[in-house]
């Protein structure tokens, strides 16, 4: 087969991806690159204004107040997930009986629908009759009011998002198992505890992992939508659980402000942007990488 | 291990594992109690009477009120959306996974660093101007926008997929080739059932999708009689006026059941796929 005959083979294979890519992704970036420098409904054309969406989103509380909101839900969430997935994975590892019951039982929770799970979750923490109330005043704790406390309201949803790590601790799980054994009985040999070989083989050894998964759990993070969505509508109580992409679809959806919306969405860009160059930068110096 | 350490590893496991376990238990004895027995502090786990009517209740829930419309045609709705979802997924992912991995073409490599990149673009950015887009094309209000996409590839499948192809060696395909077979014949008869796994995986990753979307649905569906499981859950819970709990439990049994069955079949695929997805 001539080189050109391939190539045509090639691109024709390709063409889903081709149409996919320019149609969903290059053009719709393009295009809201644009909108988000217009004011435009759906009803009317759009009119270029320059950048005064920016202006206004920089002088808009209900927008600032978004962003603390996800800020504040990343800085919690993903931490405690990332620690829970790696504690629940080294646990696992140790090579007990039943490993692989336990290791379905923790992944379970992330097959649940978002909207599944905000529904069981507003019965879980029902002030009067959920379960983790119920649980708190068994063992003598005056519970909070979960659902009602604007300073309660965002630890439910951090909370939430740690009982959904079974999916990163598959992926830990997976990277333990590739730590070299030798590396373990050669620390042992020099009277290494268990936490010193934690600190020293698996954490180094498992942080190419660990970047990825913190990396996939800011976009997550930053995006988070179904679950406060259906939990807290309209980011209740008093605005505490109004995310930023909550407030991006009510200006897309809800008050018809396409141009501002777009303008929201090149702002979670830079966000995300921003947030993975941080990690990566972060990550040269601490994340080990085997040459091989 | 020392006896002493493998017994506080599982007390540990067994102590977690109920925390993951008890929110599904809780669901489960909440769907099958009196309404009465929802509300009763202590809460109590066993029912006094198992209450099975309540799922056909919860899938009968509302049916006196004017524009009722009953769970089921939620569930045909999701059903018709994921399957024509993970035929996409699965057809246009492994014939562009395999452009990339198996066939030469300029600006391959270039294209496929992109397509990476990809991963990094959150859905607002691109949703206005998609909706604007299937506005254009009379799609909104049809099923056409949640299903259609996923026939033009996903980034992380057709790199889920690469990955695999890369691996089946490349004489496999000249010796077909050198039988008289054309590239899509080597494609479809040699490297496809190679791929099962792989395929298999991004199928469970459609399906996955595909079943838990809300943001695509709320976005595209109108009519109450289109909404889908998320959708119609979603409105389960604000409409009445207030669903009671056994019956909002019943339904959520209902919709997460589906999977729980997928996954129990395909346990094996699934974790690997997700143990791959982490760049191994």
């Amino acid at each position: 087969m001539n080189r050109r005959t391939e190539a045509r083979i090639g691109i024709l294979f390709a063409m889903p991806w081709i149409l996919g890519f320019t149609l969903l992704m290059l053009y719709p970036l393009v295009s809201s690159f644009i909108t988000s420098f217009t004011s435009f409904s759906v009803l009317k054309p759009p009119t270029f204004i320059g950048p005064q969406n920016y202006v206004e989103l920089a002088r808009d509380q209900v927008f600032k107040d978004s962003v603390v909101n996800t800020l504040l839900y990343t800085i919690g969430a993903v931490p405690l997930s990332t620690v829970a997935a790696i504690a629940l994975a080294m646990l696992l590892n140790t090579k007990v009986k039943g490993m692989a019951f336990y290791r379905t039982l923790f992944f379970l929770p992330t097959l649940v629908p978002m909207v599944a799970q905000a529904t069981l979750f507003l019965w879980v923490f029902n002030g009067d009759y959920g379960l983790l109330n119920a649980g708190l005043r068994g063992v003598g704790v005056n519970p909070p009011n979960w659902l009602g406390d604007p300073s309660w309201a965002k630890w439910t949803l951090i909370l939430i998002s740690a009982w959904g790590c079974g999916h990163a601790m598959i992926i830990y799980l997976a990277g333990l198992q590739d730590v070299p054994q030798s590396l373990y009985e050669a620390a042992e040999i020099d009277g290494a505890g268990s936490w010193a070989k934690t600190k020293n083989i698996t954490i180094p050894m498992i942080s190419p992992v660990i970047l990825f998964n913190v990396i996939m759990g800011i976009i997550g993070s930053i995006q988070v939508f179904a679950i406060p969505q259906v939990m807290f509508p309209g980011g209740a109580p008093a605005r505490s659980t109004y995310m930023f992409a909550m407030y991006l679809y009510d200006n897309a959806f809800r008050f018809q402000r396409m141009g501002y919306a777009s303008a929201m969405g090149w702002v979670m860009f830079l966000f995300i942007l921003l947030l993975t160059l941080g990690a990566l930068k972060y990550s040269d110096k601490h994340v080990h990488y085997e040459t091989s | 291990m020392k006896p002493a350490k493998v017994a506080i590893t599982h007390v540990v496991l067994t102590l977690v594992a109920l925390m993951f376990v008890l929110p599904f238990l809780w669901m489960l004895t909440t769907s099958l109690k009196p309404i009465s027995e929802t509300m009763t502090s202590p809460p109590r786990w066993i029912p006094s009477v198992f209450q099975v009517h309540n799922y056909p209740d919860a899938i009968l829930y509302g049916r006196e009120q004017v524009g009722y419309i009953p769970f089921l045609v939620y569930a045909r709705n999701t059903i018709v959306i994921t399957i024509l979802t993970i035929i996409g997924a699965v057809v246009s992912n492994s014939l562009v996974a395999y452009a990339f991995a198996r066939l030469n073409w300029p600006g391959r490599d270039l294209f496929f660093g992109v397509t990476l990149a990809t991963m990094m673009v959150p859905f607002p950015v691109t949703m206005v101007p998609s909706f604007a887009l299937f506005k254009w094309l009379g799609w909104v209000g049809t099923f056409k926008p949640l299903w259609v996409p996923a026939y033009l590839g996903s980034a992380f499948s057709i790199f889920l997929l690469r990955q695999f192809f890369l691996k089946i060696p490349k004489e496999l395909s000249e010796a077909a080739k050198i039988d008289g077979a054309s590239e899509f014949q080597t494609f479809t008869d040699i490297i496809l059932p190679l791929a099962k796994p792989a395929l298999v995986v991004v199928a469970l990753f459609a399906l996955m999708g595909s079943w838990n979307d809300f943001l695509g649905p709320l976005i595209y569906l109108v009519d109450q009689s289109s909404f889908t499981l998320s959708l119609g859950l979603q409105a389960y819970q604000t409409q009445h006026g207030g669903t009671p709990w056994n019956l909002l439990m019943a339904a959520s049994v209902l919709v997460i059941l589906p999977i729980i069955l997928v996954f129990i079949f395909a346990q094996k695929a699934f974790i690997q796929g997700i143990a791959t997805s982490g760049g191994k």
